[in-house]
């Protein structure tokens, strides 16, 4: 009865599983952040694109510095520049009440960015903007539809245009859908190397979303390990109170 | 020894030494242990589905621990709420532990207290003499539910306001006061500082103290009636000689070895989640509560967490605003009366026939698929689903007098089976 039971329970799991489903058009990515160079690049990436309008304001310098194996000097003259002090957190001087004006609406902190769009989304989002005269910035983005950030590694990637098909449904309506990005002017990297820089960013976002995150697994080994040496001797335990029961 | 042993009590006390006896002289320390650990007999053919009850303790005094320490961080104030759960994950020492403990067992103490509740369906623990002690439990359920729902709040992300401002919003369903309830409960015309602070002193204070009291009487009145098992023996009924049960074990050191394995697992579980999957991804820290909470901004799709989704289904699987509030509550109050609604003659599964199997069977299924159907959008085929199965879950209290009555029953044996 009870087996049966559970065997339903089971049975269940992969339709709750699959609940979690994404958008359309995110490419899957999976980053590590025990990638110390990977880190240190989007570190310095995140720096000299993000950091001019995207503050990170929990993210402190000298706890960056240490989880990603720089000293105190390779900090300051790689990562800082405009004054703070080490054990500031990353905010930024763009005051918001008027980025909002200019943007539309104020650039959002990306502390938590990849914590609450997802790896994939930041990835995505980053290698699908497109022209779109149509749009004050003169950019699109499939992943995000009338985005008002401009494409601002543009120098880097190169422009794209968006080539759309024609599809005609069941009930016989005729929908644009995407098809594929054509590079339009080429960037000062090729794609591959601009897959890396985006890799690199993404790695860089995942870990400042949650900086312990090495650490947590690290601990959580040692952990279960300590608890199922501690199980056995609990089971032989129970196995001794136990004998006499008939 | 130097007492004659005339009673036990003064021969321990003589035995333990002069401060025990002491104590026992001004506190019954020796008697409660003795009432309550020692000598309190439970059935000896309990089996793995007994752990849980042990275990919602063990994740209750976690939530309390962890609680406490989070709180001297935390600030329950609109403006800085969020940074300050980001402040313990990343600054305080092993805040992001203590944080993560606690977001993991809110959910956790759900699963464990769904599963206790489902053994007490399986077993008929609630039937005669075990109705108050069940309707008791109801009212822990409520309290944690209260408890989860308080704390929901605290984060102060876009889940955590939205998802409060529709489940406070339910209230104004309610005709001619509906508005004004919903009001006073927020202190606001809206979620806001106001609002976050009374939850918080809600959680952090009212609840747990309530939730407490409850466990303590809960724990009372199972020692008065005693445990049930999985066949439903009351072995009260059968005593050797010495006047102890012929089929129980003292639980301590019985069951409390056994409770010792059962905790040891489930703190592998815990420990699988908190450190490696504290996100359960997306299920026990929804993603969208990473933002800020944005008053101006509604997320796409509002969702509760899990525990809640299944209460959930069924309020929007009514069309009508007051009538979903109206079902989604007896949903939850049609519990409190399955003590009245049972009329068989045994209390386990185990001596009973294919209808209160089914039945059974059926209840478990539509509750998990209305748990599904809660975090998707309520739409077309989903809607469908839901209502379907929201019959079913009603079903199972309202045909309950039937089935139980006309179903076949097996004899009951004499004594307990045991099976280890």
């Amino acid at each position: 009865m009870a087996r049966k039971l559970i065997a339903c329970l089971l049975a269940l799991l992969p339709g709750i599983a699959a609940a979690a489903g994404g958008a359309a058009y995110l490419q899957p990515v999976s980053v590590d952040i025990s990638n110390e160079a990977a880190l240190q690049r989007g570190a310095k990436f995140f720096v000299n694109y993000c950091l001019g309008c995207h503050s990170a304001q929990y993210v402190r310098y000298n706890r960056l510095a240490m989880d990603l194996g720089l000293t105190e000097e390779q900090l300051v003259e790689n990562l800082m520049f405009t004054g703070e002090r080490p054990f500031d957190t990353m905010e930024i001087a763009m005051p918001a009440q008027e980025s909002a004006t200019w943007f539309g609406r104020t650039p959002p902190d990306l502390s938590l960015v990849a914590r609450a769009r997802g790896e994939s989304w930041i990835y995505s989002f980053l290698k699908s903007f497109y022209l779109d005269p149509s749009k004050p910035t003169g950019t699109n983005n499939l992943v995000l539809s009338g985005a008002s950030m401009p494409h601002v590694l543009w120098e880097l990637q190169g422009v794209q245009r968006a080539v759309f098909r024609q599809e005609t449904d069941a009930q016989g309506g005729v929908h644009e859908v995407f098809d594929r990005f054509e590079i339009v002017t080429p960037g000062s990297m090729d794609p591959q190397q601009y897959d890396t820089m985006v890799r690199d960013l993404v790695t860089f976002l995942s870990y400042i979303g949650e900086p312990v995150q090495l650490e947590r697994r690290a601990l959580g080994i040692k952990v279960i390990l300590f608890l199922l040496v501690f199980l056995l001797f609990a089971v032989l335990l129970k196995k001794e109170i136990w004998k006499d029961v008939h | 020894m130097s007492s004659s042993a005339q009673d036990t009590g003064s021969a321990v006390a003589g035995r333990q030494g002069g401060f025990y006896a002491w104590i026992n002289k001004r506190f019954p320390l020796d008697r409660m242990l003795k009432e309550h650990v020692t000598e309190y007999y439970a059935p000896k053919n309990l089996n793995w589905w007994y752990v849980f009850g042990f275990l919602s303790m063990l994740v209750l005094v976690i939530q309390l621990v962890t609680g406490i320490f989070l709180t001297m961080s935390y600030k329950p104030s609109a403006t800085e709420a969020f940074a300050s759960v980001e402040y313990i994950m990343r600054d305080v020492e092993w805040g992001w532990l203590l944080r993560y403990m606690h977001s993991t067992g809110a959910s956790l103490f759900f699963v464990v207290v769904y599963i206790h509740m489902f053994r007490a369906l399986m077993y008929g623990s609630y039937k005669s003499p075990r109705e108050l002690l069940w309707v008791i439990g109801m009212f822990i359920y409520l309290a944690l539910a209260a408890e989860a729902f308080f704390g929901y709040l605290l984060p102060w992300g876009q889940m955590s306001y939205w998802g409060a401002q529709v489940i406070v919003s339910l209230a104004g369903a309610i005709p001619l006061v509906g508005e004004s309830l919903v009001e006073w409960v927020r202190g606001d015309f809206f979620i806001s500082d106001i609002t976050l602070n009374r939850f918080f002193a809600l959680h952090v204070i009212a609840v747990p103290l309530i939730l407490v009291g409850l466990v303590v009487v809960h724990i009372l009145a199972l020692h008065e009636v005693g445990s049930n098992n999985p066949d439903g023996v009351e072995i009260k009924e059968k005593k050797g000689p010495d006047g102890k049960p012929l089929d129980g074990v003292p639980f301590h050191p019985y069951d409390t070895a056994k409770d010792l394995i059962a905790m040891i697992v489930f703190l592998i579980v815990f420990s699988a989640i908190v450190f490696f999957a504290p996100e359960m991804g997306g299920y026990f820290l929804e993603h969208a509560n990473f933002e800020p909470a944005d008053p101006l901004k509604t997320p796409e799709h509002i969702a509760p967490v899990w525990y809640f989704t299944p209460f959930y289904a069924v309020l929007r699987a009514v069309p009508d605003k007051l009538g979903g509030v109206i079902l989604m509550g007896g949903a939850m109050l049609v519990l409190f009366f399955l003590p009245w609604l049972d009329r068989s003659p045994v209390k386990s599964l185990r001596y009973r026939g294919w209808m209160s199997k089914t039945a059974l069977a059926a209840f478990v299924v539509s509750f998990i698929a209305l748990g599904y159907l809660g975090t998707q959008p309520a739409t077309g085929a989903y809607t469908v689903a839901a209502r379907v199965f929201t019959v079913i879950y009603f079903a199972y209290f309202v045909l309950m007098p039937f089935y139980t009555k006309y179903d076949e029953v097996k004899p009951v044996p004499e004594r307990v089976s045991h099976h280890g």
